[in-house]
């Protein structure tokens, strides 16, 4: 079954080859073949991905390392001594990310058939979706960080594509979905340009960029495990040769690090200062943070993501919740290392998730848009994983990570179902009117035009709510478990430790929780229970089956996905699903994966919380309330109304980008354009001083010189050549005959010249 | 027994620009079928993308920043990356794409819009390509025709106007004449030496003069052959008739391409051909090799009958094809020289000077005559010249930088390619030919002048159109050309280390 | 050197030779009884004579020209097929190529239409 690593390649070629013949052949297929190809080729990936895992428990978890066909030697400069090659790194975290890429990719592909139905790009959204998982599995599998900057950017191209894809719709809507498409693309730049700062002084001080060589793998830590496992090296590599040679030795990146730290005293020389080896790993860590916070939309990058609901719902669902805002996430649990090393980034990391996870759950309550509320919840749920990053909780980030996948995507594709129902009203109401042509302004995604759909939409309202449960933490969803994790190793940090951040972390994250159990019940509450508010959510349809199943998949991995890791100490499921699963299949890969123990009064404490919380919820939005929706509740109690206007205005995060940023920016750029540019370049420099010096100079060279002195000479030597030339031309007769002739004396004459001194000798001259 | 060489043996490595750019033509010869007629833009964008792909692997590989493929050599030894094969690449490639701009509005404008123009020029370019790499005559020969079949079907490519059929005739029945004298002449080297590998042909040369046998014989009038296809590729006297009539009956970008390329290509073989596999052909020690005095005869030639055929021609793209073989003649001097021994390197620096030197200048030229010609074809005259100053100011300025070019007026690419070449002449004591050339060169000050004279000095009608692709042709030519002369050690320190050394 | 290519001038020799004692050994040995209609030479069921410049369709021309293309480069299989074991990957890649080619060829033909008669 080690066979089975190499078909890793397979996992970015299957995808791109499902893009490759919907781009081409599209057009030519139907929406049925397109959708065989685009959801046949994820299929392919998640089987490859399958397979990978297969082999990593058969083989005892032994990472391995597989070239990309053709382009194993992507970049070698040899002259530089950069050497990069395009090789795929199967470990139990890489796996981990494909399985959960292509197994929910699968499905929203899926979904999606049933959602694009009629769209007029339908190939095209195909093409864009398996690009995305071609991008997004390079991201993830690559052995390096520029297969993963690769990865990063082209990813960060498809969600751009995929945001602004109704780019054309009318009535100011399309305008709306490109902006979208533009401020997340470049957003998202000033979040790379740390990414890529950091990864080039990762390249700096160490010399590659691999995570681990070939023959590595990773050094484990005595202090953490009570399995201590040596620094293992291919025979023929003597460790202390190892550590002489570096930085160009043949450590990867994780492992020199690791070295050096342990060392410790070394110092990395960047030309005009050095700096500790440690300062520098700081500075990385913060430069990655950057990244991470535009990718995975933390303070202060993230406000792309709400807009970014302006794509087609399966994009949200597979993009903006499950998979490529996660990368952010990898990324740093990949280089758990090097945060590991910074306390100082620990503790930034920490501050950012925790508060951002408390901000966006706040802002999540004062929407009425039912994407956006996912979208600021999707927000806040990715601080719950930057802030275990930063407590060092590396698994449990991953656990949610993988949790969370389940779950947002259930309920984004929920959400897009219930659009879809409700639309389909929409239309219906209308056609019975008989005026189609002059609906009313009406928004399918706004939740006060809903309300009773359980009873229209059962399949979609029983998912939903199963999502909701995961989410909001209530025991036993998937949700609970992982939040529930994190929680716990928040607090340790602080108990155990004492740090500071682990307290006031551990705080905002569970106030956090509780406004996510609050703000789910208020939109389940809005959509689905009570009375409908409009006709169109009173004639809303069940939505087919090619997007129900994926609903149910999904809902079924939200319930049981949980189990993958439940910690010791828990009554009876431990003993039948096992313990610390996902923990100890990642801490093959991931050095600082630790496992934590059960709290059973924080569980209790965090369930009632949750518990106490959606009954709240239910209290407010009552059925009465929900009946005669004109304000929400708390919007009308004078003693909440000022917050949730506040939560309603995003916390006017926009406005204040735009006075102190963007405007300032344009500003600036007018004033170089105008004056700098076309006032003092173009019209000073150019037309006074290069333009006009140069035409009076010319005037002055004109006459006198051209006339008097060109023209006369050139008149008598050129009428004695000139005669002579007319002769030579009466050779030119236009008769291929005559060129042909013309070839033939000619080879004839140079092999005569050339035969001359021969000829010569023979005849004795 | 046939020794089956491994994969990694052949080395593609080494050969990326030139086999990207063949793939890249491939690939875009179906990928053109599925665009539809009125979307030509997109297959002229495709390859202008595919040849800067290529010329950046060239650019890289000639900056020695990054290198392809281990070693030298390629497929079995056929192929040799040198220091000569990427510059000859590049200035391949800038013609190539200067070809792209050139065209792709006039195509539009005469309703020739189709991909197989485009698709044609990448192969061309590739058989430009191949012929600076070839380690082997058999090479030699193959990207000959590669370069030469696209360009015959390029001049006939404004069909059914009659003189563009009638040239493309022309030229592919005198072409298919002048190729039958090449692989002649390579088979007797062959039966002489046994082999067609350049280095091994270097080698067994040697041999054969030492023996004195009949063998000699076979060589010399090999090489006579050679040089007589080879000379009709780029024009040199008496094998130059069929380019007047050409150039005048092909469409104007195509002959912007094709008077460039051919040469660069034709060159390159030269070089190869004589400057490495037949340098040690000496028949007294000490002595020259024997086929130089026949290079610079041949050189003398064609210097002086395309200097002065041109200057009574009254059509501008007459007087552009006389100036080419002119042009040829100058090179050809520098060729020769490599027969001195111990300039064989020194010539090809210098001829690939010049070539590069020319590609921008001519290209140039033509593509002004370009942006003048109407879409019946009319408009060449030199009288179609006057008073174009005054109504295109800056193509009038273009073209005067041209001409100063082709002139070999010093700050212009013109003068440091003639400069190098006459410098070589010197150094292997060919003073004749250098004098000639000197001389040829103030009587064609005559008839290039005239056209600025046209331009600037004389009242008249002359107008042009320059969209926007052709108008940066002509900028990037003009610039080129510009900067190239004022800075000649930009193409003096890209030469330099070109080395034709091997075996010894 | 050159006697190495006396065997070709023996060949030429022979196969000189064979032709004309062919044709005179059966004038010498067989039974000879000529008519008009036996003398006349045969051209492929074509009438022999006629004038000398005749119209024919470009298009036998066109087919003619494809058909000794692809013809040609298919026959370049069969001495490849005969070693293709010992050749071993590098023949089946190079062949590769080689096949690539041809079909770029060969697509380009039957979608500009090269193949159909009117």
């Amino acid at each position: 079954m080690e066979n089975f690593y190499n078909l890793v390649p397979l996992i970015v070629i299957i995808p791109a080859i499902g893009l490759l013949i919907n781009l081409f052949a599209g057009k030519y297929l139907g929406e049925k073949g397109v959708g065989i190809v685009a959801v046949g080729a994820s299929t392919g990936a998640f089987l490859v991905s399958v397979l990978l895992w297969i082999a990593l428990v058969d083989t005892g978890f032994e990472a391995a390392v597989v070239n990309m066909p053709l382009l194993d030697g992507w970049i070698r400069i040899p002259s530089a001594g950069v050497e990069i090659p395009w090789q795929f790194r199967v470990d139990t975290l890489s796996v981990t990310m494909m399985l959960v890429v292509t197994g929910v990719g699968t499905l929203i592909h899926l979904y999606a058939v049933g959602y694009m139905h009629g769209d007029e790009r339908f190939p095209r959204f195909f093409v864009y979706m398996n690009l995305f998982l071609v991008f997004m599995l390079t991201l993830v599998s690559g052995n390096n960080f520029l297969m993963m900057f690769v990865g990063w950017e082209g990813v960060g191209l498809c969600s751009y594509l995929l945001i602004g894809f109704w780019f054309d719709k009318p009535g100011g809507e399309g305008w709306r979905n490109s902006d979208a498409a533009r401020k997340a693309f470049i957003v998202n730049r000033v979040g790379d340009f740390g990414l890529v700062l950091g990864v080039l002084i990762t390249f700096w001080t160490f010399g590659t960029l691999d995570y681990y060589r070939p023959h590595e793998e990773p050094l484990h830590v005595a202090a953490h495990g009570a399995e201590e496992s040596a620094p293992v090296f291919a025979p023929d590599v003597p460790e202390a040769e190892a550590v002489e040679h570096a930085p160009s030795g043949p450590l990867g990146v994780f492992n020199q690090a690791h070295l050096w730290l342990e060392e410790g005293g070394h110092r990395v020389d960047f030309g005009l200062f050095s700096m500790s080896f440690e300062a520098t790993l700081t500075v990385i860590t913060l430069l990655f943070l950057l990244g991470a916070t535009g990718k995975s939309a933390q303070i202060p990058l993230f406000v792309w993501l709400p807009d970014a609901m302006a794509g087609p719902t399966p994009v949200s669902a597979l993009i903006h919740a499950a998979t490529m805002v996660t990368a952010g996430v990898y990324m740093m649990v990949r280089s758990n290392v090097f945060f590991h090393a910074s306390d100082t980034t620990s503790f930034v990391v920490t501050l950012i998730g925790a508060t951002t996870a408390l901000m966006a759950g706040f802002i999540a309550m004062g929407q009425w848009d039912i994407k956006k509320v996912l979208a600021y919840s999707t927000v806040s749920q990715l601080g719950f994983m930057v802030a275990a990053v930063g407590v060092g909780a590396y698994a449990a980030a991953m656990f949610h990570l993988v949790t969370h996948a389940f779950f947002k995507a259930l309920l984004f594709l929920g959400s897009g179902s219930v659009i879809h129902g409700v639309e389909h009203g929409h239309h219906h109401v209308a056609h019975a009117h008989g005026d189609e042509h002059h609906a009313e302004p009406f928004d399918p995604q706004d939740i006060r035009n809903m309300g009773g759909l359980r009873h229209r939409m059962p399949v979609t309202y029983w998912t939903y709510l199963i999502g909701m449960l995961a989410l909001a933490g209530v025991i036993p969803f998937a949700g609970f478990w992982s939040k529930d994790e994190i929680l716990l190793d928040t607090l340790k940090l602080g108990t155990e430790q004492g740090r500071l951040d682990g307290y006031v972390g551990f705080v905002l994250l569970l106030v956090a929780a509780v406004f996510t159990a609050f703000y789910m019940t208020r939109q389940v509450a809005l959509v689905f229970w009570g009375a409908p508010r409009t006709e169109a959510a009173a004639h809303a349809s069940e939505s087919s089956p090619t997007m129900t199943v994926p609903l149910v998949i999904l809902a079924v991995l939200s319930v049981i996905g949980g189990f993958m890791n439940i910690p010791d100490g828990f009554p009876v499921l431990g003993s039948l699903f096992g313990v610390h699963e996902l923990t100890s299949w990642l801490e093959h890969s991931v050095v600082y994966a630790h496992a934590g123990s059960f709290n059973f009064l924080l569980a209790t404490a965090a369930v009632l919380l949750a518990l106490a919380a959606i009954y709240a919820g239910r209290l407010v939005y009552n059925d009465r309330v929900l009946r005669t929706l004109r304000l929400d509740p708390l919007e009308a109690d004078p003693r909440t109304s000022r917050a949730f206007a506040l939560a309603n205005a995003k916390l006017y995060w926009d406005e204040f980008y735009f006075k102190y940023i963007v405007y300032p920016f344009r500003d600036a750029a007018h004033w170089l354009a105008d004056r700098l540019d076309w006032a003092f370049w173009h019209d000073f420099v150019h037309n006074e001083v290069i333009y006009g010096t140069f035409q009076r100079a010319t005037r002055v060279l004109t006459e006198p010189v051209d006339r008097g002195l060109i023209d006369r000479a050139f008149n008598a030597i050129g009428e004695a050549i000139r005669a002579a030339a007319a002769r030579l031309r009466t050779i030119q007769t236009g008769y291929v005959r005559t060129y042909a002739l013309s070839v033939l004396f000619g080879a004839l004459l140079v092999m005569f010249i050339i035969l001359l001194p021969v000829i010569r000798e023979l005849l004795g001259m | 027994m046939f020794e089956v060489p491994s994969l990694s043996d052949l080395n593609v490595g080494a050969t990326l620009p030139v086999t990207l750019l063949a793939l890249g033509a491939c690939v875009l010869l179906v990928v053109d079928l599925f665009i539809p007629r009125e979307r030509k833009s997109i297959t002229a964008w495709l390859t202008a993308i595919g040849i800067g792909v290529s010329l950046v692997f060239s650019l890289l590989s000639l900056s020695g920043a990054v290198e392809f493929g281990s070693g030298e050599l390629a497929f079995s030894d056929m192929y040799r990356a040198d220091r000569l094969t990427d510059t000859i690449n590049v200035a391949a490639l800038i013609t190539a794409l200067l070809g792209v701009m050139v065209a792709y509005d006039y195509l539009e404008r005469t309703r020739l819009q189709r991909g197989e123009y485009y698709i044609l020029l990448m192969f061309s370019a590739a058989g430009a390509m191949l012929m600076g790499a070839a380690n082997d005559l058999v090479i030699v020969f193959i990207a000959l025709e590669l370069l030469s079949i696209p360009l015959y079907i390029l001049s006939g490519f404004r069909r059914p106007q009659e003189a563009s059929e009638e040239s493309a005739m022309k030229y592919f029945l005198l072409g298919a004449f002048a190729s039958g004298f090449l692989i002649y002449g390579i088979a007797l080297i062959y039966g002489a030496t046994g082999t067609t590998n350049l280095p091994e042909v270097w080698d067994a040369v040697a041999g054969v003069v030492a023996e004195d046998s009949a063998a000699k014989f076979l060589v010399m009038i090999g090489a006579g052959l050679v040089l007589a296809g080879l000379g009709f590729k780029v024009a040199a006297v008496p094998f130059h008739m069929w380019t007047p009539d050409v150039y005048q009956g092909a469409p104007t970008p195509v002959v912007a391409y094709m008077s460039v390329a051919a040469k660069i290509g034709g060159f390159a073989a030269l070089v190869r051909v004589f400057g490495m596999g037949l340098s040690t052909f000496v028949l007294e020690s000490g002595a020259p090799a024997a086929w130089q005095d026949t290079i610079w005869l041949v050189a003398v030639l064609t210097m002086l009958l395309g200097n002065v055929v041109a200057i009574v021609q009254s059509d501008l793209k007459r007087l552009l094809a006389y100036s080419t073989i002119a042009h040829a003649g100058y090179i050809l001097i520098a060729v020769a020289a490599a027969g001195t021994a111990g300039l064989e390197d020194t010539a090809a620096q210098a001829v690939v000077i010049y070539l590069i030197a020319y590609a921008f200048t001519n290209a140039g030229a033509f593509a002004v005559i370009t942006a003048m010609e109407k879409d019946d074809a009319s408009n060449t005259s030199l009288d179609a010249l006057r008073g174009l100053a005054s109504r295109c100011p800056w193509l009038a300025a273009a073209m005067a930088v041209f001409m100063l070019s082709l002139t070999g007026i010093p700050l212009t690419a013109g003068f440091v390619g003639k400069w190098f070449v006459f410098k070589v002449a010197l150094q292997a004591d060919l003073v004749a030919a250098a004098v000639v050339g000197v001389l040829t060169s103030a009587v064609s000050a005559y008839y290039y002048l005239r056209v600025v004279w046209m331009m600037y000095f004389e009242e008249g009608e002359g107008d042009a159109a320059t969209p926007p692709a052709l108008a940066w042709a002509i900028g990037v030519a003009a610039v080129g050309t510009l900067v190239l002369g004022a800075l000649p050690y930009l193409l003096s320190d890209m030469a330099r280390e070109i080395t034709l050394a091997f075996g010894g | 050197m050159l006697s190495e290519y006396a065997p070709i001038a023996a060949l030429l020799v022979i196969s000189v030779g064979m032709g004309i004692l062919i044709l005179f050994i059966s004038r010498i040995f067989g039974p000879f009884r000529p008519t008009a209609r036996k003398l006349a030479p045969y051209e492929s069921g074509m009438e022999p004579f006629g004038p000398a410049i005749r119209r024919i369709p470009v298009k036998f021309y066109r087919v003619a020209v494809l058909f000794i293309l692809f013809d040609i480069e298919v026959i370049f299989f069969l001495p490849w097929a005969v070693v293709f074991r010992d050749l071993g990957s590098y023949g089946l890649v190079t062949m590769g190529v080689f096949f690539f080619v041809l079909t770029v060829g060969f697509i380009y033909e039957w979608k500009v239409g090269g193949l159909e008669w009117e």
